[in-house]
């Protein structure tokens, strides 16, 4: 059984002009201890499909699906006290923005705290405890001191550790991260991607890499979902994906590398695609799943 | 080789004053400690460092938008005065920026042709169908066209833009281009598009660019000099070659070693990793 | 180097198509509020009704109908045919005196934003774009101004200037002023950090330039809400001077005015003071609801997207 299923997953938005599809039928799943990269430019709904999971799109938001399970259950039956246990326990997510992302009226001491006095009911002591423990395990020096720092008194990737420490706080079995280095600097990007992924390994969690960044992918990844516009372009374990890519839209990613780049231009993604988001041909649905 | 040097910066500084509070001294901060390069006509030289290196810093100097605390300016052998007021139009019209963030840098209530015939109305006394032509040839030159004149800047997409920021830095024949972080808003196809359009410009115009950037793998491909600042500091400089197959400085190997790899081998290796992980 | 399809244009739209997809989109997010739409219709009847009160109005607001003083409303007992909304202590009818106030109080609405917004945009952006010591005078002097009760200062104003309709709206123009003043000058000191702020000036503008081409386009929106709140509060205190008898002078049908002629008459002639306190009721809330509306449909932060 998977850890996350989602069959044929739609999230459409009402703009002045009509209804848009922000995600359009994307079917997808990870494993228990599994690294799934869902990789795409702006605006091929990768973050959205996401938000959608764990119930963060505004009410304005139609979503549709045919099945949304984890662990077996479908999280759209469930009822909302139900669903508000099991995201944050269960299911965690980090953001881009680590600044923005903590609250800057608390002590960061105080909202990790909130988090396992909420969702695990731990007196006063544990709490302080297992927040020391978990500053200790994200690699943050001093962690009592840290427990009473605001965010503005720390960098983006400080708190970024916190916002991790936050998210493992419960052992969720799932963790998905939106972009969590794209606002860092180079060797910041690095810790962190190491922290992820020695956490990911160490408690076995299933974990949701979504980023744009073709070199995440290659570091972290076992399998790629390539989305654009909405749509699946492509599903493939990351080394099939990198080096024998199906779909041209992929193709075309790749050949637009820097680094890849052959004679004194580079290739521009017109000359493998066209623009129509249709997944090609003989593309693995869950090839691994 | 003097003569074909288009900009020369020597010992540049420049340093913020942080006015503490009622008890608090004053904190002097050094954006940019002392900083001295060459630059040829029609290279590249690519500035990289991480946020708060104050490589922006010293893109602002370059194009007089901050005034340096210290040293000088040459461009085109001459010597700039940078004091507020005294910079000639002549100076002004030599050196461009092409700014990250292309949905801040453009005016939202004005029209493309607006924008770009702006430079062109302010600084001189062209008449108006002559500056709509300019625009429009300039507009064909980036890959738009002369319907995209009459359109506001929401209507595009941030490659677009960024191409509609890069035609307003040329309408005025600028020699050297200053780009600070062209492509880093921009997605990954879109940013092979901007890239190519930057070079083929370049070869065109003769441009000059000053380049700067985070991201070592764009780097790579486009500059033809580099060098890498570190808390206000040039740690390294070199040709491209020498930076990037001998680094002499510990925290230029350091920013190559975090870089992402997104090449087939290094994917391999790491699987290989991880499966002799498991299994120990 | 042709585009591509990725980094594809939006159709090839001519100006006035796009202008009308402008104010589609701004007609979509303005209705999604009701209580805007209804205001909104309100306050065109109200224009019209204004436009057109001397076709509309049954009788002159001025003529003193002897046989017919104190007459009340229509549909309540001893109302008489001719005097719809009943008429006042010397024989007005109180429908054609309101239909004309409307006249009065969209004039003052009119002419007291117009003045505390150019005003204000003015010395707001003054203060923005400068900043230093001349931003510190002028927002000390604004504060001034604020730490009055509006009210009062008005009074006090008129008090100096004389009582009359116009210095009365002079008066409440330099009270609202300081609103404009401090929207300007936090808008103006939000967008002249932007880029293209700093590429405008890299093309060689000046700072007259910069601050009224640039800057000022871009901060529109929050100054257009204030200004329909203004419009109301205009008239709401123009009223309240009328009332007190320091604006608008009898046998001017305008409505403070016409409530304070009434005073004496509420216990024995309740209609002689509820149209009128109804019609600058329905008006001023009318204008702000649109003005909510309008703040939906003009605020970015609020749109949802």
């Amino acid at each position: 059984m998977a850890l996350l299923q989602i069959d044929n997953l739609t999230v459409e938005f009402e703009t002045a002009t009509g209804w848009f599809k922000a995600v359009d039928g994307v079917s997808l799943s990870v494993q228990n201890g599994e690294v799934l990269a869902i990789v795409g430019e702006s605006g091929s709904g990768k973050s959205v499909a996401m938000l959608a999971v764990m119930g963060l799109l505004p009410w304005t938001a139609k979503i549709t699906a045919d099945r949304m399970l984890f662990e077996g259950r479908d999280i759209q039956k469930i009822s909302p006290a139900e669903r508000r246990k099991l995201i944050g326990k269960d299911i965690a997510m980090i953001f881009q923005e680590p600044i923005a992302s903590l609250n800057p009226c608390f002590t960061v001491g105080f909202q990790i705290e909130e988090v396992l006095r909420v969702h695990l009911g731990l007196d006063r002591q544990a709490r302080r405890a297992r927040a020391i423990e978990l500053f200790k395990q994200v690699g943050l020096p001093n962690p009592e001191e840290r427990l009473g720092s605001f965010p503005h008194q720390m960098s983006g990737g400080q708190c970024q550790r916190v916002m991790i420490a936050i998210a493992i706080a419960c052992n969720p079995k799932l963790l998905i991260a939106d972009e969590p280095t794209t606002a860092l600097d180079v060797t910041i990007q690095k810790q962190i991607l190491d922290l992820i992924m020695s956490l990911q390994a160490k408690n076995g969690m299933g974990l949701i890499m979504i980023t744009h960044d073709m070199g995440v992918v290659a570091e972290t990844a076992d399998r790629v979902v390539v989305q654009y516009k909405g749509r699946k372009m492509e599903e493939a374990d990351v080394l099939s994906l990198f080096e024998n890519p199906k779909s041209n839209y992929t193709k075309a990613l790749l050949a637009a590398l820097p680094e890849n780049a052959t004679g004194d231009r580079l290739t521009t993604v017109s000359a493998f695609f066209d623009g129509t988001p249709e997944p090609a041909q003989g593309t693995g649905l869950g090839a691994n799943a | 080789m003097t003569d074909n040097t288009m900009l020369e910066v020597r010992d540049i500084k420049r340093d913020y004053e942080l006015s503490g509070g009622l008890f608090k001294p004053k904190k002097i901060i050094h954006a940019v400690k002392g900083i001295s390069f060459k630059l040829e006509r029609g290279k590249t030289l690519a500035i990289v460092g991480e946020s708060g290196c104050g490589k922006s810093t010293l893109a602002r100097m370059i194009t007089f938008i901050d005034e340096p605390t210290a040293g000088d300016l040459l461009i085109d052998g001459k010597k700039v005065d940078t004091r507020p007021g005294r910079l000639t139009h002549e100076m002004r019209q030599k050196v461009q920026i092409v700014f990250q963030n292309p949905y801040g840098s453009l005016n939202p209530r004005q029209k493309i042709g607006d924008v770009l015939g702006e430079p062109l109305a302010i600084n001189t006394d062209i008449s108006a169908e002559e500056r709509r032509h300019r625009a429009n040839e300039m507009l064909k030159k980036v890959g738009l066209g002369p319907e995209h004149y009459n359109r506001y800047p929401h209507m595009f997409s941030g490659g677009q833009r960024q191409r509609i920021a890069i035609a307003r830095a040329l309408m005025l024949n600028p020699k050297l281009l200053v780009l600070d972080e062209p492509v880093s808003a921009l997605d990954l196809s879109v940013q092979a598009q901007v890239l190519n359009l930057l070079a083929d410009l370049q070869d065109e115009f003769n441009l000059t660019y000053v380049f700067i950037s985070h991201d070592l793998s764009v780097v790579r491909y486009i500059a033809d000099e580099v060098m890498v600042m570190y808390f206000g500091e040039a740690v390294e400089y070199g040709t491209r070659d020498e930076v990037f197959s001998d680094p002499k400085h510990e925290y230029t190997r350091t920013l190559f070693a975090a870089t992402p790899r997104a090449d087939v081998e290094t994917i391999r290796q790491r699987i290989a990793k991880k499966k002799a992980m498991a299994e120990a | 180097m042709a585009d591509t399809i990725i980094d594809k244009a939006p159709a090839a739209v001519s100006t006035a198509a796009m202008r009308r997809q402008m104010l589609k989109e701004f007609w979509f997010y303005f209705s999604e509020n009701r209580g805007a739409v209804i205001g909104l219709f309100v306050f065109l009847a109200l224009v019209v009704i204004a436009v057109f009160a001397p076709i509309i109005a049954p009788h002159s607001p001025f003529e003193q109908y002897r046989d017919a003083v104190l007459v009340p409303p229509i549909w309540t007992e001893g109302g008489r045919a001719g005097y719809l909304l009943g008429t006042d202590p010397v024989g007005r009818d109180i429908l054609s005196r309101l239909i004309y106030g409307a006249q009065y109080s969209l004039f003052i609405g009119v002419f007291v934003t117009t003045l505390s917004l150019v005003g204000g945009i003015l010395v707001g952006l003054i203060a923005g774009y400068f900043r230093g010591w001349v931003d510190t005078v002028i927002m000390r002097l604004m504060d001034i101004i604020l730490a009055f009760p509006s009210l009062l200062l008005a009074l006090v104003l008129v008090a100096i200037l004389g009582p009359s309709l116009t210095n009365g709206m002079i008066a409440i123009a330099l009270t609202l002023q300081p609103h404009f003043v401090r929207l300007t000058r936090a808008a103006v000191m939000a967008e002249k950090t932007r880029d293209y702020v700093t590429a405008a000036r890299l093309a060689g503008a000046g700072p007259l330039r910069l601050m009224f081409r640039t800057i000022l386009p871009n901060c529109t929106a929050p100054l257009i809400v204030q200004a329909t709140l203004s419009f109301s509060n205009a008239i709401l205190d123009a009223a309240a001077l009328g009332f007190l008898g320091m604006g608008a002078q009898p046998p001017a049908p305008e409505w403070g005015t016409m409530l304070a002629e009434a005073r004496e008459f509420i216990l024995r002639a309740w209609w002689v003071v509820t149209f009128p306190g109804l019609a600058i009721l329905i008006t001023v809330l009318a204008i702000n609801l649109m003005g909510d509306g309008l703040r939906d449909a003009l605020d970015p932060k609020l749109k949802r997207s």
